[in-house]
């Protein structure tokens, strides 16, 4: 069956019931989606799916024949440069161990897209589903608010 | 690398000419330094000058052997090298480095002694000893007990200032102008006429010469990297997923494996995979240590085809139920398990005829979790062993390995990595054990260990249960005694001995957080209790700290609201030592104690020394109609001199939400000998919708430097707790507090 990943179709041997994440990591070797729970709880593997913030651990790959799946890999479309939101990442200095980070940034860009300024309310529900064990919760918040500026809202 | 290894390594001497055309440059403060673990690996064309810089015509190299968990290492350790060797962040390249002896963690000595202890064999007062020469001896490398940034600021800028200075005499020589008259700046000797000498130009003629020793290191007003903001090397890796953890690795030819272990601890009695070996993609199972590993040509296949195999798994070797576990932590507070006296100023034991006051609390296990879960490549050969992943203590990787294979330690090449987090984990070994022993059954094939979320749960060595029994006595407004009894499983014994280091005796994290405390009450004892047959635990950030803090801070909370006195004024009047006293003001000055709070509101405070640094936090909660809710949080700490101002505030406001987190809603539980939480809905810490504002200031009265990484920990649970009193009258003696209270 065929996806597309960040612009490329691949054809993909993997039996239908492998979630995207695996597909992604073991067949096509785009190690930036991480593997952190397998069961929605961590947002590690965040993706977007037809441009919204999905959980590639949570969808089969037979589900999604023909998806347009982007990946942090292909967040900012040129490879060497940065989507506002990493831009904001950087500037805010929010990584510690930064495992889920890329999870963080796909959420956040995916919340901003929809909304390109968000409350305090809006930020702190879309993103309790991308867990961070080293607690950069406040460096989120803030390098969202300071991608929203970034994109002009 | 050279299989010559050993051998080239055996005839160096750090200071003298020989291996392989290069010479090496030792700076180091001891006499007989260990060997340079990069003097066998350089070019005729390249210098090293110490263990931890190597320049090359083609570049430099910055070894920063401190292990990466997150914390920010990598970054602190490259600038205070780049500071004196005048290098700007965009000039070098960094390597974890191969384990080596010369890169023994002389920060142990200090305030982490006890975490040495508790790895090797080696008792915390010799650890603890003149120039902790015994931590030297052994070769204990090792990321730990917040102890990286002591032990590289001083070491790390002499090797940059030795550098320099052999650069500059190289420099001299080439040009025939006295040394004085030269300069240093991004990484090129500047002659008085600005011709610029570059040191990878230098490299060569550099390593002919014996090293400059002994350089005077730049006073503080004089850094332009070290105490300045600076933008963390790895910052851009980690926002564009282009950072390798150990969890990325690939080798040609790779096999992945994944491991299910008896969730009791026990043995494996028996097993059915006849439905997984049938599984596509499936090359087989091995018997580990305590169960099975599959083996498959993907990740996903091997984790489908664990989950089909039929175990007969053996009990546990604790008790199986969490009933029990409690009842034998309650039945300990007796003179035959006494452990230690920590601490017994004046008579805490006689307090009597004033008001005394009595209370009981518990701490319960708690998960370490970090979000990558544990893995490991290993190939075993006849010639050795590769293992690559993200490991705390390297050499006992080695060591830990070789036992398994029945190689040589030195015939272990670990090669470490980028680490996902690991408050803890990373200090364990059962990844490397369980890989090792898969890989010595396939011997040629790389194998990738991958654990999931739930195999890592379940094997997870939880932090350490306790239980405390306060006695305290107040009069005249005042708090007048404090006896506190803390009882638990004796962490350092259970973790080395799975490290093949057998140990007794005093165990101070049974006391960690409360004896430590820089309070003058007249009578004061902190005594702790060894409990026997518990569950195996681990160190978990702040170890013993993060509930003998709880602890000490809550019950003293308790006595000064029975004194009537103000929690904040009181804790000032008890402190004799002005470093704590200004931690405490100062977060009391931020938060404006002593203004009302509001209906409904309430706030509170705790200050706890722990890892040697001084934290007071104060945390303003507010009873909702939906639960509770952190309005904010005030954190002030002194941990000396700051390297990296930017990841110190990052670090405290990630501390507190660590132990605020854990403390509102998490605890691992036994039933049928298992643990009952298998994933993050079950024990995640704080989510961004509880996590309340964090105020940070950074004071720096501290004489020497010490690490950050953990002591802000320790007042998280106490400042909560203590504010939810303030707030509703609820008095918290137990965590999870999510227990007895509802969070909005």
């Amino acid at each position: 069956m065929k996806i597309t990943v960040n612009g490329t179709e691949h054809d993909v041997a993997a039996e239908s019931d492998t979630p995207l994440l695996w597909v992604l990591r073991d067949e096509l070797g785009m190690m930036g989606t991480k593997y952190g729970c397998g069961i929605a709880q961590c947002g590690a593997c965040t993706v977007h799916l037809d441009g919204v913030a999905a959980r590639a651990c949570q969808h089969p790959i037979g589900s999604l024949e023909g998806a347009d799946v982007v990946t942090i890999e292909g967040l900012a479309g040129d490879t060497d440069a940065l989507h506002p939101v990493q831009e904001a990442w950087v500037e805010t200095q929010v990584a510690q161990c930064g495992y889920c980070q890329a999870g963080q940034i796909m959420q956040a860009a995916s919340l901003l897209a929809g909304d390109p300024d968000p409350s305090d309310e809006t930020i702190d529900a879309t993103m309790s589903g991308n867990l961070c064990r080293c607690g950069t919760n406040l460096r989120i918040r803030q390098a969202i608010r300071l991608a929203a500026v970034k994109m002009g809202a | 690398m050279s299989r010559l290894k050993t051998l080239s390594r055996r005839g160096f001497l750090i200071g003298t000419t020989v291996v392989s055309g290069a010479v090496v440059f030792g700076s180091y403060l001891v006499a007989r330094p260990h060997e340079n673990p990069l003097a066998d690996d350089v070019t005729a064309q390249q210098a090293t000058f110490n263990p931890w810089i190597k320049i090359g015509p083609k570049g430099i190299t910055l070894i920063t052997p401190h292990a990466d968990l997150g914390q920010g290492t990598t970054h602190m350790q490259a600038i205070l090298l780049a500071e004196e060797l005048d290098l700007e962040l965009d000039q070098f390249t960094t390597e974890f480095g191969e384990p080596a002896a010369a890169y023994y963690n002389r920060g142990f000595a200090a305030e982490g002694a006890d975490v040495v202890a508790a790895l090797t064999p080696l008792a915390a007062e010799t650890v603890r000893g003149p120039m902790g020469a015994a931590l030297k001896i052994a070769g204990i490398q090792g990321t730990g007990g917040s102890t990286a940034a002591a032990d590289s600021f001083d070491k790390l800028r002499q090797a940059g200032a030795s550098a320099r200075e052999t650069l500059k005499l190289a420099a001299s020589q080439r040009s025939n102008l006295p040394v004085e008259q030269l300069t240093t700046e991004r990484g090129a000797v500047v002659l008085p006429d600005g011709t610029r000498l570059a040191y990878t130009d230098l490299a060569t003629e550099a390593g002919a010469l014996d090293p400059v020793q002994e350089v005077a290191l730049r006073p503080a007003s004089d850094w332009r990297l070290v105490g300045q903001p600076t933008e963390r090397l790895d910052i851009l890796d980690k926002s564009t997923g282009r950072t390798v953890y150990g969890i990325d690795l690939e080798a040609e030819g790779m096999v992945h494996a994944t491991v299910v272990t008896n969730p009791r601890r026990g043995e494996m009695l028996g097993y059915d995979a006849g439905t997984a070996l049938e599984m596509p993609g499936v090359q087989g199972v091995v018997e580990v240590t305590g169960g099975l590993a599959v083996l498959a040509d993907s990740t996903w296949r091997a984790f489908k085809a664990a989950r089909a195999i039929n175990f007969d798994w053996g009990p546990a070797p604790y008790h199986a139920e969490q009933a029990d576990h409690w009842a034998e932590v309650s039945a300990s507070f007796t003179d035959a398990r006494l452990n230690a006296t920590w601490r017994d100023d004046g008579d805490a034991g006689a307090a009597s005829g004033d008001q005394v006051i009595e209370a009981e609390y518990r701490a319960p296990y708690v998960a370490h979790q970090p979000l990558e879960p544990l893995n490991a490549l290993v190939t075993v050969t006849e010639d050795g062993v590769d293992i690559a992943t993200g490991h705390q203590l390297p050499r006992f990787v080695q060591t830990v390995a070789a036992g398994i294979t029945g190689h040589d330690a030195d015939q272990v090449r670990f090669v470490n990595q980028y680490a996902g987090g690991s408050f803890g984990h990373r200090l364990e070994f059962e990844h490397i054990k369980r890989a090792c022993e898969i890989a010595n059954q396939r011997r040629g094939t790389p194998i990738k260990l991958t654990y999931t979320r739930e195999e890592d749960f379940a094997q997870d060595f939880p932090r350490h249960i306790a239980m405390a029994r306060g006695r305290g006595a107040v009069a005249n407004g005042r708090v007048r005694a404090l006896d506190l009894q803390i009882a638990g499983a004796p962490v350092f014994a259970s973790q080395g001995g799975r490290m093949g280091a057998a140990m007794s005796g005093p165990d101070n994290q049974l006391g960690a957080g409360a004896y430590s405390a820089p309070y003058a009450l007249p009578d004061f004892r902190v005594r702790g209790y060894a409990v026997p047959d518990l569950a195996p635990v681990s160190s978990w950030r702040s170890v013993g700290a993060s509930f003998g803090g709880f602890f000490l801070e809550t019950f003293l909370d308790e006595l000064i609201h029975a004194a009537g006195a103000d929690p904040v004024a009181e804790r000032l009047r008890l402190i004799t030592d002005p470093v704590a006293r200004d931690v405490l003001s100062a977060a009391a000055e931020m938060a404006g104690w002593g203004r009302g709070p509001g209906p409904n509101r309430g706030l509170g405070v705790a200050l706890v020394r722990s890892f040697g640094v001084d934290v007071a936090e104060i945390a303003e909660v507010e009873q909702t109609e939906d639960g509770l809710r952190i309005r904010k949080v005030w954190a002030v700490a002194d941990p000396g001199p700051v390297i990296d101002p930017v990841n110190i505030e990052n670090h405290i406001q990630g501390g507190v939400i660590w132990g605020m987190g854990h403390a509102m809603n998490c605890e691992v539980t036994y039933a049928d000998g298992m643990a009952q939480q298998s994933n993050f809905h079950q024990h995640a810490g704080m989510r961004l919708w509880q996590t309340p504002e964090i105020e940070v200031r950074v004071l720096q009265n501290r004489a020497s430097i010490a690490g950050i990484g953990e002591p802000p920990v320790p007042p998280a649970p106490p400042a909560l707790a203590n504010a939810i009193f303030a707030a509703t009258g609820t008095r918290l003696r137990g965590m999870p507090f999510n227990k007895t209270v509802t969070f909005a």
